[in-house]
């Protein structure tokens, strides 16, 4: 018994939409079976809170009088690209103050606008007929602009990989601080509770899907740059490495800083935690084979990040349980893991938007067009104009 | 007669018995060896509680700051700001006494400070710098 989206939000509407979230679904399934899943719940909602670097905001401040043209702009000293029109800008998450350095970038220019906290606004200019201020130096908040929102190129990657170090010296990665001799290991995905771990091919997570970013609403606004469908998969349908990726789009004015938070890796640089929940409708029986995976039923391969190249030497793969579990073995070494991504926040997630779905807040949407399910994922080589 | 809690950073190298042979032998210490743990950073580190004459444990720990060993006082603290902690678990891989782990049922943040050995290994781990020394 197929259901559409619109049957669907009737029953959103109504408040009498059946909504779990994507741990709940699992004990449901093994319980009453696909069939009856099928027919007696209408949403499974999943979410995932991870350090996700393609991220960034696009701000337009407003104009000044006289006007300027902003050449080159800073906010409390981070660079923004200013090279768009003559007050827009791009905050990128990662980049670093130039004062600070890696102790506050982007991401934390990003956090204190949410957060409502006044931000230093530095720009130059050559100055032209049109726009003669050369240069500018004022307070924002996020009141006080026009608009400020996320773009961000690459979040919510369908699963990703696990990180050791084989090496005599502890490293320092974006997958966080590696001791020495297979001593700890890192992973980074919310596993069963993940978005497109639970819809695999895509079915209904799509350019225009309404999502949950960040405390606010946001958009599914284009496929995730190195989106790579073709990779691996098992039999359920997950990918068993980096594959599939989202880019979103949402008002950084409706967000929180709960959802929304800088980090910091020592001796890496900056991130931002970004918190994305997405809400499958229970379509068919076969969104509810896909939406029961569990941790268990999802791998990931091992990488040897201390070996500095593009291709990093595999020690193998495991399961979400597994990593888990807080112990994996590598090389029959015991080895402790930690997340990088919270468990925890992504449940909070999934649960705030079960509660926004089942109280009518928020409506699924129609997909306007698929994420591909093909293509190609390229390196860059190094080439001679000749050579290409 | 004085009480100290000191945390000894040692480099493998060093070997500990004769060290803690001489505390009780030359200075006439009373110790209490709290946590000890070789962290495979090229580094060991012992939570130490000593008990002797004021005098007495000065000049130990001068012979010991003498034969390579950094000691700090262990008047202090690792403190989890909960308000900024994210609960990711990061610091989990890392904790080679297991004092901070992910709570089983909520899988939040979770630390037992009789566990911590002060080895700090976690300080610079979190990428919201919610873990402090309390000094």
């Amino acid at each position: 018994m197929a259901k559409t989206i619109e049957e669907i939000n009737e029953k959103i509407k109504k408040g009498k939409a059946v909504v779990l979230n994507a741990e709940e679904i699992i004990d449901y399934v093994e319980e009453k079976g696909v069939k009856k899943a099928a027919s007696e719940v209408d949403v499974v909602t999943t979410a995932t809170f991870g350090p996700m670097c393609s991220s960034g905001a696009f701000i337009n401040f407003g104009h000044s009088d006289p006007p300027i043209k902003m050449a080159k702009a800073w906010l409390n000293d981070v660079p923004a690209y200013a090279g768009i029109a003559a007050v827009d800008v791009y905050v990128g998450a990662t980049e670093p103050s130039e004062t600070e350095g890696i102790k506050y970038g982007g991401a934390h220019v990003i956090e204190d606008l949410i957060s409502g906290k006044p931000v230093k606004l530095k720009a130059i200019s050559q100055g032209t007929d049109c726009y003669p201020r050369k240069e500018i130096e004022t307070f924002i908040t996020r009141d006080t602009i026009n608009q400020a929102y996320l773009y961000n190129p690459r979040n919510a990657y369908q699963n990703y990989a696990v990180a050791t170090n084989s090496s005599n010296r502890t490293i320092y990665t974006y997958m966080g601080k590696l001791l020495p001799r297979f001593t700890n290991a890192t992973y980074s995905s919310a596993g069963q509770l993940s978005p497109l771990l639970n819809d695999p091919y895509y079915r209904t997570i799509g350019i225009g899907t309404r999502i949950f970013l960040g405390g606010g609403e946001g958009f599914v606004s284009w496929t995730g740059t190195q989106h790579n469908p073709a990779r691996e998969r098992l039999a359920n349908g997950t990918p068993v490495g980096l594959a599939g990726t989202i880019a979103v789009t949402g008002d950084l004015k409706e967000m929180s800083s709960r959802y929304i938070r800088a980090a910091v890796f020592e001796k890496y640089g900056v991130s931002m935690f970004v918190g994305i929940g997405i809400p499958i409708p229970v379509l068919d029986e076969e969104m509810i084979e896909f939406l029961k995976v569990k941790d268990e039923d999802i791998q990931v391969e091992i990488f040897d990040y201390s070996v500095q190249r593009r291709s990093k030497p595999s020690y193998g793969k495991v399961n979400y349980r597994q990593l888990r579990s807080g112990k994996i073995k590598i090389n029959n070494k015991s080895v402790q893991t930690g997340s990088i991504s919270s468990y925890a926040m992504a449940l909070e997630i999934a649960d705030l938007l079960k509660e926004k779905v089942s109280s009518g807040s928020f409506e699924l949407t129609n997909m306007v067009k698929p994420l591909p399910l093909d293509g190609e994922y390229r390196s860059l080589d190094i080439l001679s104009q000749e050579e290409l | 007669m004085k009480k100290k809690k000191l945390v000894l950073s040692f480099p493998e190298k060093i070997v500990t018995k004769p060290i803690t042979y001489k505390l009780v032998k030359e200075y006439d210490l009373q110790f209490n060896i709290l946590r000890a743990e070789i962290t495979p950073d090229v580094e060991g580190r012992m939570l130490l509680e000593v008990k002797g004459a004021d005098e007495k444990i000065a000049e130990a720990m001068e012979y010991l700051e003498g034969v390579g060993i950094t000691i700090q006082e262990a008047a202090k603290d690792i403190i989890i700001d909960k308000d900024t902690c994210v609960d990711c678990g990061e610091c989990t891989s890392i904790c080679i006494t297991q004092a901070l782990s992910l709570d089983e049922k909520t899988k939040r943040l979770k630390f037992k400070k009789d566990k911590c050995i002060l080895c700090e290994l976690c300080l610079d781990c979190c990428p919201v710098r919610a873990i402090k020394v309390n000094m």
